[in-house]
């Protein structure tokens, strides 16, 4: 893939790059437990922090969390990866979506500690190791399928997971199937473009 | 939101023995200082609110029984473990053809990722989404008992004509639920006491005096199961929900529709009625007045009108009737049009 064809979201896209590498580089935080130590033994007190252990973007992570933490809040405030959304914390919005070992859900209404051991894909960890996009990131780039971007990484998170579950096959369909993702900026007719286009992408490889 | 300790317990069990040890007072499960979780899409929201405020929490979802997280097709049953998500259910080629009124009314609920993330237990559940319940600074009987109804005078074009009282008038907003009250399902419930077995029809409490106990269960009861039994007229089923917006949203009506026709004629119908109600709502006098008619868009109306018949609006939401009547006339014809 050729910077030219990225045209207008050039920036955008050495942003991306940019935001990869730091994470690669920073340091696990908080390493203090024992990646797997079960918090039933023998509850801690409400005030106590809690051990959680994730993988996230395919980096193992161990975590000294309030109970409290949403996995929101721990990915973008105790790990660093910003490119996560907060745009409601109630789960009406959509711009907080993850992968949680596979799956599509609202990282705003998980309590980080519930997710212990699992595996959390980020819209940083999409891009190859050779830096390439993934097909729906190039997919919204070439249909021009934002205008803020706030709403973007969930729109593409989501999108990753509807294609993968099977529910993109018509346009109504997607429609039906993002509907959890609102975009105040309403790029909705491209985003179901993009959508249209990663799909027969990912189906041909 | 208030500081909680979080257990992990393996087994149903152990979760039932959590819940008995930690919990001392007489209060319902959603005042009870110990609670379980499951997908979270609900408590989670409303600890955040400060509407719900345990301080024990028990994840549901490091339990190990298979059966949790199990669909079994029967002949006569379909069976869902309490841990099986929505989306699972929804997609679930079987539920689809056997009873597209249970598939129709997951799918259409809520959204992609919280359909993952919500566990069929929690579904049938969920508190209602009254805006003065969610805001703490407003006087709600169901969130601080005696303390009054803000609803009544306010703004409550969401809310219920049906199974009203004068403390409260919130909706039950779960579309899962009119399927099974239709569809005259069961739950499996495990307590201290042991295991029992409820109607569907009766997990749900209208909110008469008490709108703060909103289900029959105890704080240490969990729920395991829920079985919908399968009969003639499951195949022949269907959901419809009208919303404000044509997705993601909550049902303003819908109706939910099972009918077992012999050629033309109404041999048994089956006929719930979402979000214009307080609780999950069987119109069974609706039923009845189909029964051993031809269903033509004149009965359809006249067992409408039947179900509504008792309906008490308030200020916003009088249009909840006539829309209620003709979103129950539409699924009806629509169900009937159906292949058996
Ligand atoms: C933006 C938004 C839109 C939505 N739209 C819709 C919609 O259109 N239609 C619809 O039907 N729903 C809708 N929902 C509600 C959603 O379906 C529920 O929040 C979800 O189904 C609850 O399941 P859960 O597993 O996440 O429950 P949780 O939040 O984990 O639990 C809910 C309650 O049930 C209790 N509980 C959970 N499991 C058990 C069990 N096995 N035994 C005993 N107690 C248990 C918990 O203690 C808690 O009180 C929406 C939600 C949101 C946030
Ligand atoms: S309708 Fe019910 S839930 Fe809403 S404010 Fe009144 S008492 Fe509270
Ligand atoms: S921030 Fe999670 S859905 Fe809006
Ligand atoms: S691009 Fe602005 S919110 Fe979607």
């Amino acid at each position: 893939m050729s910077e030219a064809k990225i045209a207008s979201g050039l920036s955008r896209r050495m942003f991306m790059t940019a935001s990869v590498s730091a994470v690669a580089a920073m340091p696990l935080v908080n390493s203090s437990k024992s990646a797997d130590q079960p918090t039933s033994a023998k509850p801690a007190g409400p005030r106590d922090l809690s051990a959680v252990s994730m993988r996230i973007n395919k980096q193992p992570y161990n975590l000294a969390l309030d109970n409290r933490t949403s996995l929101l809040d721990a990915l973008r405030d105790h790990v660093g990866l910003t490119g996560t959304k907060k745009g409601c914390d109630h789960g009406q919005c959509g711009a907080c979506t993850v992968l949680v070992d596979g799956k599509r859900v609202l990282s705003c209404l998980s309590f980080a500690i519930m997710n212990q051991g699992r595996e959390i894909t980020t819209v940083e960890g999409l891009v190859s190791t050779d830096g390439e996009l993934h097909p729906v990131q190039q997919a919204f780039v070439d249909h021009d399928a934002f205008q803020c971007g706030y709403c973007t990484p969930g729109q593409i998170m989501s999108a990753i997971g509807c294609i993968n579950e099977g529910h993109a096959g018509s346009e109504d369909d997607i429609r039906e199937y993002m509907s959890g993702n609102l975009c105040r900026c309403a790029a909705y007719p491209n985003i179901v473009a993009a959508i249209v286009q990663a799909r027969d992408e990912i189906r041909r490889a | 939101m208030r500081p909680f300790v979080y257990e992990r317990p393996t087994s149903v069990s152990s979760a039932v023995d959590i819940a008995t040890h930690a919990d001392t007072g007489q209060s319902p499960p959603t005042a009870a200082n110990t609670q379980f979780i499951a997908g979270g899409t609900n408590l989670a929201d409303y600890m955040r609110l400060g509407v719900a405020q345990p301080e024990r929490l028990i994840d549901l979802n490091t339990l190990v029984e298979p059966a949790l997280r199990q669909i079994r097709i029967e002949d006569d049953a379909i069976r869902f473990g309490a841990l099986v998500r929505m989306s699972e259910a929804a997609d679930n080629g079987d539920v689809r053809r056997r009873c597209p009124l249970l598939a129709e009314s997951l799918q259409f609920a809520a959204s992609g990722q919280l359909r993952n993330m919500a566990s069929l237990g929690g579904n049938v559940l969920q508190r209602t989404r009254c805006e003065y319940f969610r805001e703490t600074s407003w006087p709600c009987n169901k969130r601080e008992p005696g303390s009054g109804c803000a609803a009544m005078e306010g703004f409550n074009r969401q809310h219920a004509v049906l199974g009203t009282s004068d403390a409260c008038i919130a909706a039950y907003h779960g579309d899962f639920a009119q399927a099974l009250i239709a569809l005259g399902a069961t739950v499996d419930i495990e307590g201290q006491q042991g295991r029992r077995t409820l109607a569907f029809a009766k997990l749900h409490r209208r909110p008469g005096e008490t709108p703060n106990i909103e289900t029959d269960l105890a704080a240490d009861e969990l729920i395991t199961a829920i079985e919908v039994p399968l009969a003639p007229w499951s195949s022949r089923s269907r959901y419809l929900k009208i919303r404000d917006r044509e997705s993601y949203a909550f049902a303003l009506a819908s109706a939910a529709v099972a009918l077992d026709m012999d050629g033309e004629r109404v041999r048994s119908a089956r006929i719930a009625l979402g979000g214009v109600a307080t609780v999950p709502w069987r119109a069974s006098a609706a039923e009845d007045t189909l029964k051993g008619k031809v269903l033509d868009e004149a009965a359809a109306r006249a067992a409408a009108d039947v179900a509504f018949a008792d309906a008490k609006p308030r200020e916003h939401n009088a249009f909840k009737i006539p829309l209620g009547k003709r979103t129950l006339v539409r699924a009806l014809l629509e169900t009937r049009d159906m292949k058996g």
